[in-house]
């Protein structure tokens, strides 16, 4: 991380804000309404993600999603090698038996984080349907897992770290690529 | 990361160690407190034997229970059921347990330094679920746990440690874990029970508990150990009671905000009084609650870091 350079910006704050009313119509379309649809962020850039598309669905449905924060930590397959300590815990006031959850990441890359979210979720109820929303899928999936709605695909190589930054967790919406030194870590 | 690889004492914890187990343990409620389902796959294949050479029921349920909240796999053994009664040393016993590709040991001993001995013959994470009157470092997590979950902080709170110091390896424990958290320490004792160093840890030291309850934000009351007293080193339960037991009328006379804790178990109507200990003040079973958070993000912070 700590070498990396700026390789290219591949969305701005205009591109962000279009794919995610896209995503929003989306959403829509595939559920036939609001109704029932509840939002789970991934901690963290997901919650941000997931706050914008709530507000882009109550403009178009006139329903507000209900929305909620997930944090994987205690279900990554990866702990023995990096543990973090955890300060945002999982925060879902709603039951999640029977709605259609959307799940939203920023960055869709080897599925892992995915898999864990999803075991975080069934420890806590049963979603009629699970869905995935993410802002950039930038491939190389370890496991059988896609997205439902995708802000943007951008391919990408190992040595690529793929940065999204969205307020107001940061200072400005982006989506970049840094070229980094080491090994690109699945986030 | 925690700065230790294994939980023998307190005193070795720095600050930052201590505040990530509190943050640790507490982001572990939601999940223990949820409809769902209660636990975690954080330390799914992961095995732990809780070494018990001592009775004790509520810190080994706890242990067990912390560890099944982890998805991690988990024996218990007594030494009334162990080999060591067999006369085999407690080294051949530990070697014997280690050869089955033990992750980590949680024991509690009658004898100071067991645990600290154990991590000798073994490459397991070792945790001291209490030893002899030397600490239970566990306990001390849960107690800090408790009382920030009050308070929002440790730092400048007045703590008075009140009774059997000289047999508690609680009060080994709760004080520098204190101090290191920047509270101020009051330990409260007849003569008999005192620490023998008077500068013991930075700790203010008394005889009298009424010279000091209106001061306390929180008062902890610990067990007189029965079991532990070599001859008479109090006259009787009453005179006892009277002058060091936590009574309605001294309970009247804490701050308002103040509150009150006991390890466990109690002896009501000794050092603290019945009614006194099921008051509002009183957070006794918050403390049970906050056993299981602390101990499962020990175990998590310790064993997550092993390869």
């Amino acid at each position: 991380m700590e070498q990396a350079t700026l390789k290219a910006q591949i969305m701005d704050a205009a591109a962000m804000e279009r794919a995610m009313t896209r995503i929003a119509h989306e959403i829509i379309e595939r559920n036939e309404g609001a109704q029932g649809v509840v939002l789970v962020g991934v901690l963290r850039r997901g919650v941000p993600i997931a706050e914008r598309l709530a507000a882009k669905i109550t403009e178009i449905e006139g329903v507000r999603p209900p929305i909620g924060k997930l944090d994987i930590s205690f279900y990554r397959d990866d702990y023995a090698r990096q543990i973090m300590p955890v300060l945002h815990a999982t925060d879902i006031m709603f039951p999640i038996d029977g709605a259609d959850v959307v799940l939203v990441d920023d960055v869709l890359y080897t599925g892992r984080t995915v898999r864990a979210a999803l075991d975080a979720l069934m420890d806590l109820g049963r979603p009629k349907t699970v869905q995935l929303a993410v802002m950039v899928d930038r491939g190389h999936r370890e496991l059988p897992i896609r997205a439902d709605y995708v802000g943007k695909n951008v391919p990408s190589s190992h040595t690529e770290d793929v940065r999204v930054s969205v307020t107001p967790l940061d200072e400005r919406d982006a989506v970049e690529i840094w070229e980094s030194k080491q090994e690109g870590s699945a986030q | 990361m925690l700065s230790v690889r294994h939980l023998i004492d307190t005193n070795s914890l720095t600050a930052d160690d201590i505040t990530q187990i509190l943050d640790t343990a507490k982001s572990f409620d939601p999940i223990v407190n949820r409809k769902g389902i209660k636990k975690v796959p954080a330390l799914r294949g992961r095995t732990i034997v809780n070494l018990f050479l001592e009775p004790s029921t509520r810190t080994l349920k706890s242990f067990e229970l912390a560890e099944k909240r982890l998805s991690a796999d988990s024996i218990s053994m007594g030494g009334a059921t162990s080999s060591v009664v067999k006369g085999e040393s407690l080294a051949d016993t530990i070697q014997t347990i280690d050869a089955m590709q033990v992750d980590m040991f949680v024991v509690r001993a009658r004898l100071a330094g067991t645990p600290q001995k154990i991590t000798e013959n073994t490459d397991a994470i070792v945790i001291n679920g209490g030893d002899g009157k030397h600490q239970h470092p566990t306990q001390a997590m849960l107690d800090l746990y408790t009382i920030r979950e009050h308070f929002g902080h440790l730092d400048g709170l007045k703590v008075a440690i009140v009774g059997d110091l000289a047999h508690s390896r609680v009060c080994g424990s709760l004080a520098p874990a204190l101090k290191t958290m920047g509270a101020d320490v009051t330990l409260v004792a007849p003569p008999t029970f005192q620490v023998g160093d008077p500068s013991w840890y930075g700790c203010e030291q008394t005889n009298h508990l009424d010279d000091v309850i209106e001061d306390m934000d929180v008062v902890y009351m610990l067990r007189v150990q029965l079991e532990r007293m070599e001859g008479a080193a109090i006259p009787s339960r009453r005179e006892y009671n009277r002058l060091y037991g936590l009574s309605l009328e001294r309970e009247a006379r804490m701050k308002p905000n103040a509150i009150i804790c006991h390890p466990g178990p109690m002896n009501r109507g000794m050092e603290i009084d019945a009614e006194v200990a099921d008051c509002p003040r009183s957070r006794i079973l918050n403390q049970v609650n906050a056993g299981v958070l602390t101990r499962m993000a020990e175990m998590y912070l310790l064993l997550g870091g092993e390869e």
